[in-house]
């Protein structure tokens, strides 16, 4: 008997595996064809690129830092600075390069808290429904009643200014649409005889979850994780717009066009490169993410 | 389900949320900073100085205690003093209200304005060439950090060309006019003030423009889809086999339901705009309410930031409770599932 039930497993798992993989390729292909997203794509590799290599790309690595050279300070675009420099004589594109790794490393930190805790309380709600549900929505709720970037503010302020702690107020504010989307899986499927045929079988809860849960919210998940990197590079870029984030002499996007915005009427360069840097990684994403909204057929709103 | 009922089942679902907002506020200004008596007296500070000013504050009460002794604080209006000020944070904040309420509900006013005209186009010409122009330019318009267009704006229209002011909401040398709603637009207005009417629309230009263009790019979205969503509905095809014109049919007919399932956003978005506005109310050094709010962060002048906090998410819950008034009065259909 266990031999047989291990056997149909095996044989369902066979065509549901071959029945994915064509999804997926029919997938890739209709991503291939949407030409923003492979933009998108190909933006982000840019991106990714820029952060892993910043050290060996960079035309003055030692700028990232709290380098000095007023002799060249506050100079316009040139061949030696196709960013300009500076206040303090420092390489724009070189600490635009640099500062990529810290908005990247944001977008990946805060989404993995973000999901991590959104889907564990989006299970346990689902699964222990009850009071324990009532309590977790209601929370959820609230947390999506709240804006982001407001929460977000009110936690650093409290917390202090850092690095650290602006990506925890971040992902804080962040998590509650991924445990609507999780829970909201859970109950609709709960019941359903497929996942009560398995439980019958000798599944346990933990199985039942992997296997038959989490792929159904995978591609919603992906798109809005997509969509969400732009947001979170966005919101991070503001509060070290604010002075909240990572701390002189880090080069953050964010701070840098802070220090730039009192010199718009002489240094235009200072604050409007930064910009364009923080512009083109969101874009980057939203293109991906509007293609694969596409490609997957997911409302996200 | 009448239109009352509907009303009141609504504002009660308020309640919980602004209960668990408060718990929220509460908690992070309280227990999160860490001890509030230490950080007043000093690390010389003996045991007795610390036990004792605990108990004049109320800190040795248990949690819950403070938090109802703080609520009630809160709704009498003892909203505890600036640090930075010197005065009580809840005339601060009222004091700086209406020049945030200005910038962001014009904002949202001429976003969803100008959404409107550009979704139905996109929408009604989908993968026409109308509709990739709209795609692009949402998809840079909520990609672009609000604070850094501000400052773009600057470059071009008052350094470059010079053709509006830097910042601020009136020119050195022009008094505001006499206060009525303190909404520098009406006001002017009221006491026929053109001169310092227009000055004003001069100084709100780029801000609005700023705070808008994602909110633009994000409800012209929606409404496009749901345009879309329409088209494939019957009444539309009764509608064109009858002959009506297809102005008539879009405008009209369509346009009121593609609204109405786009508006539970408008509202969601406001709290974007609102979080935004702190950034490009710094740049352009808009006299408001973000401004203050973003001096306390700076300065840890912790009863400000939870005053500040308290207001843009009662504004939020607020915005979104007329939302859903304005959507089930345009569907009835809401007020029904509810039965």
């Amino acid at each position: 008997m266990a031999t047989e039930t291990s056997g149909a497993t095996l044989e369902s798992d066979d065509t549901a595996r071959q029945e994915r993989i064509k999804q997926l390729k029919r997938g890739a292909r209709s991503f291939a064809q949407n030409r923003l997203s492979v933009v998108g794509l190909l933006m982000v590799l840019t991106l990714v690129f820029a952060a892993i290599f910043a050290p060996f790309i960079a035309p003055y690595p030692e700028d990232a830092g709290a380098g000095v050279n007023f002799d060249r300070a506050n100079e316009p675009p040139s061949i030696d600075h196709p960013m300009g420099t500076d206040t303090t004589g420092r390489d724009i594109l070189s600490r635009i390069l640099f500062g990529s790794r810290l908005s990247l490393m944001m977008g990946a930190v805060v989404l993995t808290i973000a999901i991590s805790i959104g889907v564990t309380l989006g299970l346990i709600a689902g699964y222990l429904g009850g009071w324990v549900n009532t309590v977790i929505m209601r929370v959820t709720d609230i947390f999506l009643a709240i804006p982001p970037t407001l929460l977000a503010m009110a936690v650093v302020a409290a917390t202090g200014a850092s690095l650290v702690n602006v990506m925890i107020a971040i992902a804080f504010s962040w998590w509650s649409w991924y445990a609507r989307l999780v829970q909201g899986e859970v109950l609709s499927i709960k019941e359903d005889e497929f996942i009560e045929s398995s439980r019958a079988l000798g599944s346990s809860w933990l199985r039942t979850t992997f296997k038959e849960i989490l792929p159904n919210v995978v591609s919603p998940i992906t798109v809005k994780a997509t969509l969400d990197m732009g947001f979170v590079i966005l919101v991070g870029a503001g509060l070290s717009f604010l002075g909240l984030g990572a701390q002189p002499p880090t080069p953050t996007w964010g701070a840098m066009i802070a220090q730039g915005r009192n010199y718009v009427t002489s240094y235009w360069w200072i604050a409007v490169f930064p910009g364009l840097a923080i512009s083109f990684a969101v874009l980057g994403f939203n293109f991906i993410g509007d293609g694969l909204r596409d490609v997957f057929d997911v409302d996200v709103n | 389900m009448s239109y009352v009922d509907y009303l009141v089942r609504r504002a009660l679902q308020s309640v919980p949320v602004i209960f668990g907002l408060s718990v929220l506020i509460f908690f992070i200004s309280r227990v999160v900073p860490g001890d509030p008596v230490r950080l007043a007296l000093g690390p010389e500070a003996s045991q007795q100085q610390v036990e004792a000013l605990r108990a004049e504050m109320g800190l040795d009460q248990p949690l819950p205690m403070q938090y109802v002794d703080w609520l009630v604080g809160v709704v009498q209006g003892d909203w505890g003093m600036s640090l930075r000020t010197n005065n009580n944070v809840f005339s601060d904040i009222v004091a700086r209200l209406p020049a945030t309420l200005e910038l962001t509900v014009l904002t949202l006013f001429f976003a969803v304005l100008l959404a409107i005209p550009f979704g139905v186009v996109a929408g009604t010409n989908k993968d026409h060439w109308q509709d990739h122009v709209s795609r692009i330019t949402a998809l840079f318009g909520v990609s672009m950090p609000r604070f850094w267009v501000a400052i773009v704006l600057q470059i071009i229209f008052v350094v470059t060309l010079g053709l509006l002011p830097l910042s601020g909401r009136l020119s050195d040398g022009v008094a505001p006019p006499p206060a009525v709603t303190h909404l520098y637009l009406v006001d002017s207005l009221i006491a026929g003030q053109f001169g310092t009417f227009v000055d004003a629309v001069k100084h709100l230009i780029l801000p609005v423009f700023a705070l808008g263009l994602a909110t633009l790019a994000q409800v012209m979205r929606l409404i496009r889809s749901d345009m879309i969503d329409e088209q494939r509905k019957d009444y539309v095809l009764a509608a064109q086999a009858y002959g009506l014109p297809n102005n008539l049919i879009e405008y009209k007919y369509m346009l009121r339901n593609a609204f109405t399932s786009s508006l539970t956003v408008v509202g969601l978005s406001f709290g974007f705009l609102l979080g935004n506005a702190f950034l490009v109310e710094i740049v352009f050094a808009w006299p408001g309410m973000a401004r203050y709010g973003v001096n306390a962060i700076l300065y840890q002048d912790f009863n400000a930031i939870v005053g500040v906090t308290i207001v843009v998410g009662v504004g939020f819950v607020t915005a979104n409770f007329v939302v859903d008034l304005l959507y089930g009065y345009l569907d009835p259909r809401v007020r029904m599932e509810e039965e």
